[in-house]
């Protein structure tokens, strides 16, 4: 592996620009200019990686939290396994699926998918129990069935805290993404990893990692204010 | 999906040393180099865990005893978890230099946010009218906050010692590249150690996190005052 960061310095060497003289220079505009194209896959890949992770993380979160919910049974052996697998380190766990699945993206995308299931499911759960029994009690009162009071009532205002689940995701899966590198060659990791003793390459990949976990939350962010409009009015 | 490496070489590999790739065969691994290699994890992470402690803690605590700050303490929170590790690590290396000393800086950045965090909510969360009731049979600011707002609020604060204890032990995992020789080592130089090698530092890894959960989870037990014990 130390064979490839070797590589990638020459190739730096022979793209040129006014780091030349001094690799070793905080940033280098004069590099970055001439070489910012070459960023342009590693981010499509890292943004792939992320959101199938945050996507299959949430589709099985959400519908585990939503059985849970109704079937209180279910809780304890379901917090214990997704506890399990957030207290295994995601580094740890892109290498133990291995054995099992070999290098490649799926690898990457199942240990994301990991990390952020329990973040997902731990804030749905705790927003659907947050929701007032008074409320439940009146929508009970008004005939709905329990499919309707699911839907109509408690997940609209258990929606605050599932956004805020995927908004801290979302962000935290684009951070550890990076290290998808060590199993797929993938994202943005490919070129900080090439990168090393390089501070540009490195605050580039890493930039653009920072940059995009901003955008997300800040997405995400809007969708929720727009998608709660009453917890506007409440705060205001 | 061609596997890589099986579990049962990697747990051989922890315990008996085993020829490597290169290096012409010379025995590589083994339990003595693992627990070398382990210490070594344990040692950066707990000295970055302190130094985030020491740097997060008392500000978190102050914080949260005002109950000014929140909007700062929330996002700092919010922009930890955003700062991708290898990138901080790599950088750490090149721009300061390799060592434990920057290695250990870099991983206690990453136990600031959660320990600042719930550091702040925890203690805004105490109940008020505990806080209250304290304040009127004259406790001073700094008795309130250790023997009132501190035990109500060590659910909180020990989640977030947590979340950190397993960020810093998770990335020291790639401290290899900043020059500090941890179980990381059997990951990053697959080249040396096979690929057994590298399901085996896994292996290591994931079983220091779940111990150092467990111990902290014990720590949280005795540090919860017997009172509250009884109420729940």
């Amino acid at each position: 592996m130390s064979g490839s960061a070797l590589l990638a310095t020459i190739e730096f060497r022979e793209r040129g620009g006014a780091c030349e003289e001094n690799p070793k220079a905080l940033f280098c505009f004069d590099w970055a200019r001439h070489n910012l194209d070459r960023y342009e896959t590693p981010t499509i890949q890292h943004l792939q990686l992320v959101l199938a992770a945050v996507a299959i993380g949430f589709a099985i979160a959400f519908t585990l939290a939503l059985l849970a919910h109704r079937r209180h049974w279910l809780q304890p052996p379901l917090l214990a396994a997704t506890g399990v697998l957030y207290t295994i380190p995601s580094v740890a766990f892109f290498f133990l699926l291995l054995p099992l699945t070999g290098r490649g993206v799926d690898t990457a995308v199942i240990a994301l998918t990991a990390f952020n299931l329990q973040i997902i499911y731990r804030n749905t759960l705790i927003g659907l129990a947050n929701v007032p029994a008074s409320v439940r009690d009146a929508a009970r009162g008004m005939g709905l069935t329990d499919r309707q009071l699911l839907w109509r009532v408690e997940v609209p205002l258990a929606t605050p805290e599932i956004i805020a689940g995927l908004r801290i995701a979302t962000v935290s899966t684009i951070a550890i993404a990076t290290l998808a590198v060590f199993v797929s060659g993938w994202g943005l990791g490919e070129e900080i990893y090439k990168s090393l003793n390089f501070p540009t390459g490195i605050i580039i990949g890493g930039g653009i990692a920072i940059l995009m976990a901003m955008f997300f939350d800040a997405c995400l962010y809007l969708i929720q204010r727009a998608a709660t409009p009453w917890t506007r009015k409440a705060s205001g | 999906m061609t596997p890589v490496g099986s579990i049962g070489g990697a747990i051989e590999f922890i315990f008996q040393p085993q020829p490597s790739n290169v290096t012409g065969g010379k025995l590589v691994g083994g339990f003595s180099q693992t627990v070398e290699l382990a210490l070594t994890q344990l040692e950066v992470t707990l000295l970055a865990l302190a130094l985030a402690l020491v740097l997060a803690m008392p500000l978190g605590l102050w914080l949260g005893h005002r109950g000014t700050g929140g909007f700062f303490a929330v996002a700092i929170g919010n922009a930890g978890r955003g700062i991708p590790e290898l990138a901080l690590i790599a950088l750490m290396a090149a721009v300061i230099g390799v060592g434990i000393l920057n290695v250990t800086i870099a991983l206690s950045i990453l136990g600031i946010p959660p320990i600042l965090t719930n550091a702040f909510t925890g203690i805004r969360q105490a109940d008020r009218a505990s806080v209250d009731a304290a304040r009127g049979i004259g406790m001073t600011e700094l008795e309130i906050l250790t023997r009132v707002e501190m035990p109500l609020a060590i659910p909180t604060l020990m989640a977030g010692v947590r979340g950190a204890t397993i960020a810093i032990v998770a990335t020291a995992t790639i401290a290899p590249l900043a020059g500090v020789v941890t179980l990381g080592d059997y990951i990053i130089n697959e080249n040396v150690y096979g690929e057994n090698g590298v399901v085996a530092g896994a292996i290591c890894v994931a079983l220091m996190a779940v111990v150092l959960e467990f111990g902290l989870a014990g720590l949280q037990r005795l540090l919860t005052s017997r009172g509250l014990k009884l109420s729940t």
